[in-house]
């Protein structure tokens, strides 16, 4: 497989385009690694599709260049670019059985007719489809027909990367379930190089290595689902990730530490003063309710239980406040919220700050 | 109130609907739960008149409505697609069903703006439906329904295909908006996750029967039978046989759990034991906690928990850990389980233990 | 959809099922009864038995038609549908262009079949058709009034130009429905311009075209309007269909009897081909499950 380089990508559906709001997708400079799972998160019209197309070869970049392990690619055809897609909706040949489907891209590239045979009948053992291999493939399951999409292009050889557009859609979630763990197996078996565009936190965070999260045609973060989630460099990143997403409050710094609400917590590390919007985010996970007279005075409006946890809905001092409490924990009768420790995050105009020293 | 007694619907030699009672009942949020093809639409058009049942009576505040063309009952229905008049305003989308029903202009105006007010819609009032986004179009389509006042609302899957951030933020919206009106609400779904986060009450549906119907958080704490227990588990419940002998539970490869304190007065034999993948815990949580050793398959990470795929007494089993915690492939784990937490089920499905006590 | 039992129902259904009865039920009745009588006029009929039908299917007139009807359908689907295929694959699939073929294509359907026969009677015309003119110009040697060749071509080239339409219009349909990423698939995995066709194309199209061969088979069975208005049936009996046969032998000899025992004949016939169609077309679909 191979690395992908998106070398300023940037893309207009304007033929002289005048400001950012003219683009579509905004300049990506991203090195993506042979051999690892990205994921693409975000809202509908984010551009993350845009992207994928890019890549796929579905359309040409206003701007910039698409390498995959350094050879120029942005020109070329989806075709000439040996990726392999899977799609929202399972795409397979109805009149084909599952074998015959296997081999169809190898057919179409006149590989010889025994190792047909060979990568077939390793890439139905691959996805555990080796029963069913003589069946048509019309009459499978929804998930096991997304198998057969996601196995043509694992069946090649010559695949540099595997393109997935929310191919979790259609199937229940019961399968989901299933499927999703199988792929990531395979991911760690095989080491391909994947590419994963989704709306859905929990299929982005559990499948990739590295999440692209991308929010009004730009990415604003990419990192690992526990840098998301511990240190979201944006307040949208820390609202999109996350059920419920972080509570952000409006605060002031003061001498090393941050006033919310009236009240003064103490931070970890020197902030330098930030003249403008400044917020503060914490996790609903990373609140914690007690009835310890230190703590945060908050006024509960629900509290949702939703089976492993319970889901505390408050406000403190006019702003929503989100908590979540463990299964068996009791919520004091009067609660008062008290912050982890260094999981405050601070934000200036909507972006991270990080602390001096 | 809404009331089914034994109603069957049967196509041919297929049956999609077997012997179903509900009663809902008015001002409830009533969520259908269960897998694709489980007879959840079925149900629904059972419920509106769009179908008639092959057997069992459908009663509407105590009269008979079986026979009763849908256009005389008073039913609204949202469906998985956005439906809208594409060529309607948005005002006119939701204004529609009460312009068929002659209410007058100034009631009209009022509701509309309520409605709009209510789903955030009133920015997008003049604009016709295509201009919009999906989860604007939802909106127009369940405002429409909401302003109709039918004392029937039917939702099959209305968020499926909304982002889901959006989804989270109208599942919260939703249960509110049933509250105010008074109506039945019916909610089909095939995620446990929503079925929770809407509350109200749920029926578990398994192969066109309703194998419980109860309180939402109840039917998820105390499912009747494994098929519920199944059908209200994400991520899947995990199982395995074993025997209870004496003070004990074993397990086929020799483990032993101590007995559950619900368990003491069961009999000896076999039984399926069922475990929530967030009752495997990571860290030995409270005393009590069983520790079993697992060859992880796969970890996957969403940054706050941590899905572990791994094999145990001849299953896979997942865990749900609350934390990060990466493990390679192969690699020998301990978790812990609290025999407190499991579910028993009799070989033949009934739930005999629940966690915290015996079932009823 | 699935049906309820609904008695009002049955209500609904009584004036189709009355004016079926008085449409269809009753002539077909009358047919039947014609067809085991004889009669020399006056409404002096006399029972016949079976007679009409043994004479029938021993005559060799009714055999010539019969295979005349078989080859001239045979002929009308092996090339409507290919042709109607490939002007469906060609016609584009978005943009002005769209409505602009749409129409186009739909125009032959909406000419009624006795006009169809007049334009090419008169457009074929050696001394005053535009056609038949400017073959016979070029040298070429084309009158479908003498020659049996020229009347085949001409009536089959006149439903191939009324009829392909409808073949096109619902290959197109079935067509339009395939999803983007079918061919966006195909691409990926390296296919030809044939294996989409083979594979995406053809299969999404396996039910529009069971409707649109059913159709043309039925239709191109019962011809008679147009070799009527154009051949009369000539040169000879070269272009006499069965439908021709029949209204000669009932209104041009009068002979009642035998014209209905060949009608009822000529109506199993049809029932029997389409069945045999829709069986075969049907079970073909089912084998790939």
């Amino acid at each position: 497989m191979a690395r992908i380089n998106l070398d300023h990508i940037a893309h207009s559906y304007n033929p002289d385009p005048k400001s950012e709001a003219d683009f579509a997708l905004r300049e990506v400079h991203q090195t993506w690694e042979d051999g690892s799972a990205y994921a693409l998160l975000g809202p509908s019209g984010c551009g993350k599709t845009t992207l994928l197309n890019i890549i796929s070869g579905l359309m040409t970049p206003s701007h910039g260049q698409v390498l995959f392990d350094g050879r120029d690619v942005t020109s070329l055809a989806t075709e000439a670019r040996n990726i392999a897609q899977v799609f929202q909706f399972p795409v397979i040949y109805d009149t084909m059985t599952v074998r015959e489907n296997l081999a169809f891209p190898l057919r179409n590239r006149r590989v010889p007719e025994a190792d047909i045979k060979k990568r077939v009948a390793e890439t139905l053992e691959m996805l555990d489809l080796t029963a069913k291999a003589d069946r048509k493939a019309r009459g499978l399951t929804a998930d096991e027909k997304q198998k057969i999409s996601l196995g043509r292009g694992l069946v090649r050889s010559d695949v540099n990367a595997i393109l997935f557009d929310e191919p979790l859609t259609v199937i229940d979630p019961h399968m989901k379930w299933v499927l999703r763990s199988q792929l990531k197996q395979l991911h760690r078996r095989f080491g391909f190089t994947m590419v994963y565009v989704t709306h859905d936190q929990t299929e982005a965070l559990t499948f990739a290595d590295k999440v692209v999260v991308m929010y009004g045609g730009e990415v604003v973060q990419v990192g690992t689902p526990e840098e998301l989630f511990e240190k979201p460099r944006h307040t949208f990143v820390g609202y999109f990730i996350g059920s419920p997403g972080m509570n952000v409050l409006p605060c002031a710094l003061e001498d090393g530490g941050a006033v919310i609400a009236g009240h003064r917590l103490p931070l970890e590390g020197r902030y330098r003063p930030l003249p403008g919007k400044v917020e503060a985010g914490i996790r609903p996970e990373f609140v914690l309710l007690t009835d310890d007279a230190s703590g945060l005075p908050i006024q509960v409006r629900s509290v949702l239980d939703v089976g492993r946890y319970r889901v505390v809905r408050g406000t403190l001092g006019g702003h929503d406040l989100n908590a979540v409490v463990p299964e068996g924990m009791p919520i004091p009768a009067e609660p008062r919220a008290l912050f982890e420790p260094g999981k405050l995050n601070i934000y200036h105009n909507s972006h991270l700050v990080e602390a001096e020293g | 109130m809404l009331e089914m007694r034994n109603v069957s619907k049967r196509v041919g030699a297929a049956t999609h609907i077997a012997d179903v009672s509900l009663t809902l009942e008015r001002g409830s949020l009533n969520v259908l739960l269960g897998p694709t093809l489980s007879g959840k639409t079925t149900l629904m058009r059972l419920m509106a008149g769009l179908d008639q049942p092959t057997d069992g009576e459908i009663l509407f505040d105590g009269g008979s409505v079986v026979g009763v063309p849908v256009r005389q009952r008073n039913v609204a229905m949202v469906y998985q697609q956005f439906i809208n008049y594409p060529a309607l305003t948005v005002y006119e989308n939701i204004a529609s069903p009460m312009r068929v029903a002659g209410v007058d202009k100034g009631t009209i105006d009022k509701r509309v703006r309520e409605a709009a007010e209510l789903l955030k819609l009133t920015p997008y009032l003049d604009r016709t439906p295509l201009n919009l986004s999906g989860g604007q179009q939802q909106r127009t389509a369940l405002a429409r329904a909401i302003v109709k006042g039918a004392d029937l609302v039917l939702l099959d899957e209305p968020l499926a295909n909304l982002d889901y951030k959006l989804r989270e933020e109208l599942r919260e919206e939703l249960p509110r908006l049933f509250a105010e009106t008074g109506a039945i609400f019916v909610y089909a779904t095939t995620e446990p996750s929503e079925a929770i986060l809407l509350g109200g009450n749920t029926a578990t549906l398994h192969e066109g029967r309703v194998t419980q119907f109860g309180r939402t958080i109840e039917v998820f704490n105390r499912p009747n039978d494994l098929l519920t227990a199944q059908t209200f588990s994400d991520p899947p419940l995990n199982l395995i046989e074993a025997k209870k002998q004496g003070g004990a539970l074993l397990l086929g490869d020799g483990h032993r759990l101590p007995l559950p304190h619900g368990a003491a007065t069961i009999a000896d034999g076999s039984y399926l034991l069922g475990v929530r993948p967030h009752h495997l815990h990571a860290a030995n949580p409270r005393a009590g906690g069983v520790p079993l050793e697992m060859r992880v398959a796969v970890t996957e990470i969403t940054g706050s928990e941590s899905f572990i795929h791994a094999d145990f007494a001849g299953a896979r089993w997942v865990a749900l850990t609350a934390g990060v915690h990466n493990h390679d492939t192969g690699e020998q784990i301990t978790l812990y389980l609290n025999p407190e937490q499991l579910f028993v089920f009799e070989p033949g499905g009934r739930l005999v233990v629940a966690p915290g006590g015996a079932a009823a | 959809m699935e049906k309820t039992w609904n008695n009002k129902a049955w209500f609904m259904v009584l004036p189709v099922l009355l004016l079926v009865a008085f449409s269809a039920v009753i002539p077909l009745m009358t047919v039947v009864n014609y067809s085991v009588q004889d009669t020399f006029g006056n409404n002096v009929f006399f029972w016949a038995g079976t007679e009409w039908f043994e004479e029938l299917l021993h005559s060799q007139r009714f055999y010539d038609a019969l295979v005349r009807n078989l080859i001239f359908s045979a002929v009308i689907l092996a090339i409507e549908v290919p042709l109607g295929i490939g002007i469906a694959l060609a016609m584009p699939r978005k943009g002005w262009a769209v409505p602009v073929c749409l129409v186009t294509m739909a125009l032959p359907l909406l000419i009624p079949w006795n006009v169809v026969g007049t334009i090419w009677q008169v457009f074929g015309r050696v001394d005053i058709g535009l056609l038949g003119h400017t073959l016979a110009a070029m040298g070429v040697n084309y009158n479908y009034v003498q020659d049996p060749f020229a009347a085949w071509i001409t009536v089959v080239v006149m439903d191939v130009w009324h009829w392909t339409s409808l073949v096109v219009l619902l290959c197109y349909a079935g067509l339009v429905s395939i999803p983007e990423a079918f061919y966006q698939a195909a691409r990926i995995d390296g296919a030809s311009r044939w294996s989409v066709f083979r594979y995406i194309q053809l299969p999404k199209m396996h039910r529009v075209l069971l409707i649109a061969v059913l159709l043309r088979f039925m239709d191109s069975f019962m011809i008679y309007t147009e070799p009527f208005v154009v051949t009369g049936g000539g040169p000879g009996n070269t272009t006499t269909f069965m439908s021709i046969d029949l209204v000669k032998m009932a209104i041009g000899q009068f002979d009642l009897g035998p014209a209905a025992a060949m009608s009822l004949v000529y109506f199993l016939i049809v029932l029997l081909m389409c069945w045999v169609f829709y069986t075969v077309m049907t079970n073909y679909g089912q084998e790939k499950d």
